[in-house]
């Protein structure tokens, strides 16, 4: 197996480097610090250029970032996102022609009150991330969960993309940039001087009692990711964003990739994993860092000080079986370290992936899902889905009609966050593992006598 | 007789969570007749700095899957793992990689 075979019963020397037999694989003249994949040992000095290359040959390889465009980095604090800003920042920072050439802006979620946080402990991590922030010089965006609340309902609908660009286009727009040294682009703009936004307490009890009433840890975990990124894509929109870069990485996207497919969101797949997502039509997500595994990534940012803080998240501190992507992580991680290929094999399954396009009209033809805004995978008449639902306020009666069960419930959780009208019919609006997790919505006691009916 | 060690121990990636939130120790492992290695150093680290939850650090002889070790900054998969036997000021890293994006 791809064990070190050497035995270190004797002796070891006091050395100031440390005494490995092994030579780096590029170079072969320094001693090897990291084994990356499966035997590749590299030195230091060659894990930082391999590292940084990697990040610039993604981008230059997809030619979806455009040179001047405003792309938003959206950094939750954790080492994959806090590695890639720093590859932003070096990325730009180079002289060589191999410079990146696009206006990063950068995008913080404060998740404090998904966990219970205390206003002075939200506080406190927001203000250090708010030094890292400030010590890259790029605009940056602090925006609480909270604000999730008062978004329009417009931040679901996929805008009419731009128009599609001539395949020649990206190579026209680099010597265009090239020749007028990037003067006639849009500067990066000064950092304004951000104030922590202020949040009323009783979003935050609202927040509190919408992800409350969310019965299991996975369907709260999805909401959760849901709510995340349409706060994401409305920034982006609102502050003239067109490309929204998230901090994915290998191992997480193959974790993300066995989880959706458990969850019921095989259908999506590809555009929850892939580089590019073009889900919401004028904001493409993007995911640079998919190609880095996790210990690649920890390890840059243990040598290079990167600098990050860990923000608990909802599942820290779980027990292994207390979601779905909980169990699917811990599943992956412990393959990878008797298979160091798993994690890789599953990012290469990912690769082949394409999304079907139903329609490609100029409106958009295909049906979406309410909730992740990708397209719906139901028959509506016919599946299960179809029997989850309508929420009205309790003020309102119930009406029953053959094909609908309405259900009254004591919040209209849905209704809070979207402002639907109040007899819209709900499932034919969600794609099927939305439609699971809005199901974990509804408190069982009034759910139940309706099951048996089934 | 091994004497006793000092040894720098560091935590990072959320793996500080188990310690209390403190990231860096530096400790003395105690002298005993064979040289310490890294599989008697975590069942030192579960004895004397574990907080709590142990299963999150720990599985069975070695760290939990998920948890990179650095040794002086070097991949331990390249210094032998749990076999390698511990310096006097060595540097030992346990950054979790299960923590955040």
């Amino acid at each position: 197996m791809c064990q070190v075979e050497e035995d270190y019963r004797g002796e070891m020397e006091r050395a100031a480097v440390p005494s490995v037999s092994k030579k780096c694989v590029k170079c072969k003249e320094a001693p090897a610090a990291l084994v990356i994949r499966a035997g590749d040992a590299y030195c230091r000095l060659c894990f930082k250029d391999f590292f940084t290359h990697k990040f610039k040959a993604v981008l230059g390889k997809n030619r979806i970032i455009f040179p001047g465009e405003k792309v938003l980095l959206a950094v939750s604090g954790g080492p994959s996102s806090c590695s890639m800003l720093r590859q932003v920042q070096e990325g730009l920072s180079q002289k060589a022609n191999k410079k990146l050439r696009f206006v990063p802006g950068i995008a913080f979620i404060d998740e404090g009150a998904a966990i219970g946080q205390s206003v002075e402990e939200r506080q406190r991590t927001v203000a250090e991330l708010q030094a890292v922030f400030e010590a890259t010089g790029f605009p940056f965006f602090i925006l609480p969960l909270e604000q999730v609340l008062d978004l329009p309902a417009s931040v679901v609908a996929t805008n009419p993309a731009p128009s599609e660009q001539p395949a020649g286009a990206y190579k026209a727009a680099v010597d265009r940039f090239v020749e007028t040294d990037g003067s006639s682009f849009p500067t990066p703009q000064e950092p304004k001087e951000t104030l922590l936004p202020h949040v009323q307490q009783s979003h935050t009890l609202m927040l509190q009692q919408l992800l409350g009433s969310v019965k299991t840890l996975t369907a709260r975990e999805e909401l959760l990711n849901t709510l995340r990124q349409h706060l994401l894509v409305h920034t982006a929109r609102t502050e003239g964003y067109r490309k929204l870069m998230l901090g994915d990485s290998c191992t997480r996207l193959a974790v993300k990739l066995l989880t959706s497919i458990s969850l019921g969101r095989g259908a999506q797949l590809a555009q929850d994993t892939g580089f590019s997502d073009s889900r919401y039509g004028d904001v493409i997500l993007v995911r640079p860092m998919r190609d880095y595994s996790a210990k690649e990534v920890a390890y840059y940012n243990h040598l290079f000080t990167v600098p990050c803080v860990v923000v608990p998240g909802v599942d820290t501190k779980t027990v292994e079986k207390a979601s779905i992507q909980r169990l699917t992580e811990s599943f992956v991680t412990k393959l990878q370290t008797d298979f160091p290929s798993t994690v890789s094999t599953i990012y290469r399954t990912s690769e082949k992936l394409q999304t079907a396009c139903r329609k490609r009209s100029g409106g958009d033809g295909c049906e979406r899902c309410l909730l992740c805004v990708c397209s719906l995978d139901t028959a509506v008449e016919t599946s299960f889905t179809f029997l989850l639902l309508c929420i009205v306020s309790s003020a309102e009666a119930s009406t029953v009609d053959s094909s609908l069960w309405v259900l009254t419930a004591e919040v209209s959780v849905l209704h809070l966050c979207y402002r639907l009208p109040e007899t819209t019919r709900l499932q034919s609006l969600l794609c099927y593992s939305c439609a699971l997790t809005v199901r974990d919505m509804v408190s069982g006691d009034v759910f139940d006598p309706f099951m048996h009916e089934l | 007789m091994a004497a006793s060690i000092a040894i720098h121990l560091e935590f990072g990636g959320g793996a500080e969570l188990l310690f209390n939130g403190v990231k860096k120790h530096h400790v003395t492992l105690p002298s005993q007749s064979e040289p310490w290695d890294v599989k008697q150093l975590l069942v030192w680290i579960q004895r004397n700095l574990l907080k709590e939850r142990p299963e999150l650090f720990v599985q069975g002889d070695s760290v939990r899957p998920g948890i990179l070790v650095l040794i002086n900054d070097a991949d331990w998969e390249l210094m032998g793992e749990l076999d390698y036997q511990l310096q006097d000021q060595d540097n030992v890293v346990f950054i979790s990689t299960l923590h955040g994006g």
